[in-house]
């Protein structure tokens, strides 16, 4: 065997094969996110948007816990099919705010990017407590629990200093009152502030 | 983009694909010395290790993707702010307004700049745009009794509507029955078509902490008397001395707010049709909690003409007879 070949050492050192394995595909990192942290395109909201509520923001709380994003994206592509059923295709100017962003990448469920003020309050109540009662068809699993949990808002306010850290225009007034605003209200009407503002920013 | 960032994704990119041709030459290389399927004189136990490379059409595989990859970085936007000579994006980029998104259309179709969203709806607009224009022109009550468009409001109604009213349109509790002609905000054309691009908002106050629990039962006996049904006479009438506070929106007679030509949308009480149930403890209940219906707002989500089929679909439903009038 010639001396002559280094990749041999590579593939006889595993300690050097990760590290050169991971400056390969840092490149690819380096082109594809990095520069997205700068862009005005994706760092800078919508015209007009405004933060989430302290009771949406605990509504978006529920929902990643109950695993929503499991089923439904939150992503409307640019194509007819989906700006047709759905409205606009979604901007990133939309996410600036959301830690984490939930997408999704899959649609067991229909995409729910802009299902705000679609239905009534009523109509996400009954769905959410029987989904077949309104849609017969439907394989949503029901969420009957969420209308007998109370909020009690003890970390609402710690939420929100920590998203205001990230930059997310929270005033102190939002965060001294968030405990109050959600206090006694049910999970079910928190999940149903949050699912109301979705997608209704992009004016 | 800046044109940092650019130059960031071009400087970057361009190496890498240079790289990983260097690298595929430098590992095709024969390192062993000896030709294909000859034996590298290694041998153990009897089992001899034989020069056995990649199969050259696979190599060749590695190297169309380099090739691949100069062509799309030429023709796609993929080098920083470089647009790649196809012009070609998905959707308009930056948008932060549906303003601003609209005037992004029609500046991209003007300038025949290639948008893949754009093109496929300008393109849907030529084939259906017509078919939707020429029943915009006519009048509700002629398209009603039109079999092609009572077809495309049906579609309409089925994946836009039916999740609340039901499919057979008779709606179900909170969510109103659109087939007994019995409306609250009006059943003439515009009406309707006012409901289906502006939505409405309902609003019956909870009466608990006016009314307590004793004048909620009364109330409760007075607004069943209304249509006709046998209650308590003296808790009814003692609902009546009250109903003052009902009268501003449901009428002093109880007929509702349409009867009286005003906006409200709150029922008629005497016609014994209940959106949330006729029963003693559901009349209760909506006087003591309230009642927040809501029905949304289509014009954004189906445009004015998509709209004025869906309306005659509707009224339709309410009068499924042609009228000697409208004939």
């Amino acid at each position: 065997m010639s001396n002559k070949n280094h990749h041999d050492k590579i593939e006889r050192s595993v300690g050097l094969l990760a590290i050169l394995s991971i400056v390969a595909i840092s490149f690819g990192t380096l082109v594809l996110i990095t520069p997205l942290f700068f862009m005005d395109e994706t760092t800078q909201p919508v015209d007009g948007m405004v933060p989430y509520t302290a009771l949406q923001l605990e509504g978006r709380d529920i929902y990643v816990r109950e695993g929503c994003v499991g089923c439904h994206s939150q992503m409307v592509r640019p194509f007819r099919a989906e700006v047709e059923r759905y409205g606009h295709y979604s901007v990133a100017g939309e996410s600036v705010w959301d830690h984490p962003f939930l997408w999704g990448s899959k649609r067991t469920g229909p995409d729910l990017a802009r299902v705000g003020e679609r239905y009534s309050d009523d109509w996400h109540y009954a769905h959410l407590m029987d989904p077949r009662s309104v849609v017969p068809q439907s394989n949503m699993p029901g969420f009957p629990w969420l209308d007998k949990n109370l909020l009690d808002g003890k970390h609402t306010a710690r939420k929100m200093e920590v998203l205001q850290s990230y930059g997310v225009p929270y005033s102190d007034e939002d965060i001294a009152g968030a405990a109050s605003a959600v206090q006694g209200k049910t999970e079910m009407q928190a999940l149903i502030a949050y699912l109301q503002s979705l997608g209704t920013h992009l004016k | 983009m800046s044109s940092f960032w650019s130059a960031w994704i071009i400087v970057l990119t361009l190496p890498v694909l240079i790289g990983c041709a260097i690298l595929l030459t430098w590992n095709l290389k024969n390192y062993v010395g000896v030709p294909e399927d000859q034996t590298t004189g290694h041998e153990v136990d009897g089992i001899s290790e034989i020069n056995n490379p990649l199969p050259r059409w696979w190599t060749y595989m590695f190297v169309l993707t380099l090739v691949w990859s100069v062509f799309y970085l030429a023709a796609y936007p993929g080098l920083g702010n470089f647009k790649g000579f196809l012009g070609w994006t998905s959707s308009n980029q930056g948008i932060k307004s549906l303003e601003e998104s609209r005037l992004a259309v029609v500046k991209a179709v003007e300038e025949g700049r290639n948008v893949e969203l754009d093109r496929e709806m300008v393109r849907a607009n030529e084939i259906y745009g017509p078919v939707f224009q020429q029943f915009a022109k006519r009048d509700v009550l002629d398209l009603a009794y039109d079999d092609d468009a009572i077809k495309i409001g049906q579609r309409l109604f089925l994946q836009n509507c039916a999740l609340c009213h039901g499919s057979d349109a008779r709606g179900q509790q909170g969510f109103p029955n659109l087939t007994d002609n019995d409306w609250l905000y009006g059943g003439t054309p515009d009406k309707i078509k006012e409901t289906l691009l502006y939505g409405r908002k309902a609003a019956m106050p909870a009466w608990f902490d006016a009314l307590g629990e004793q004048g909620i039962k009364e109330m409760t006996a007075y607004v069943l008397s209304l249509s006709g049904r046998a209650v308590n006479d003296r808790e009814a009438e003692a609902g009546k001395a009250k109903f003052a506070l009902c009268a501003a929106c449901h009428g002093a007679d109880g007929k509702g707010s349409l009867a009286h030509n005003l906006p409200f949308g709150a029922p008629n009480l005497t016609d014994n049709i209940w959106l949330y149930g006729g029963s003693a403890g559901a009349v209760e209940e909506t006087l003591t909690k309230g009642r927040y219906g809501v029905m949304p707002a289509f014009k954004q989500t189906l445009g004015e003409d998509k709209v004025h089929i869906l309306t005659a679909y509707v009224y339709r439903l309410a009068h499924p007879e042609q009228s000697a009038a409208a004939q």
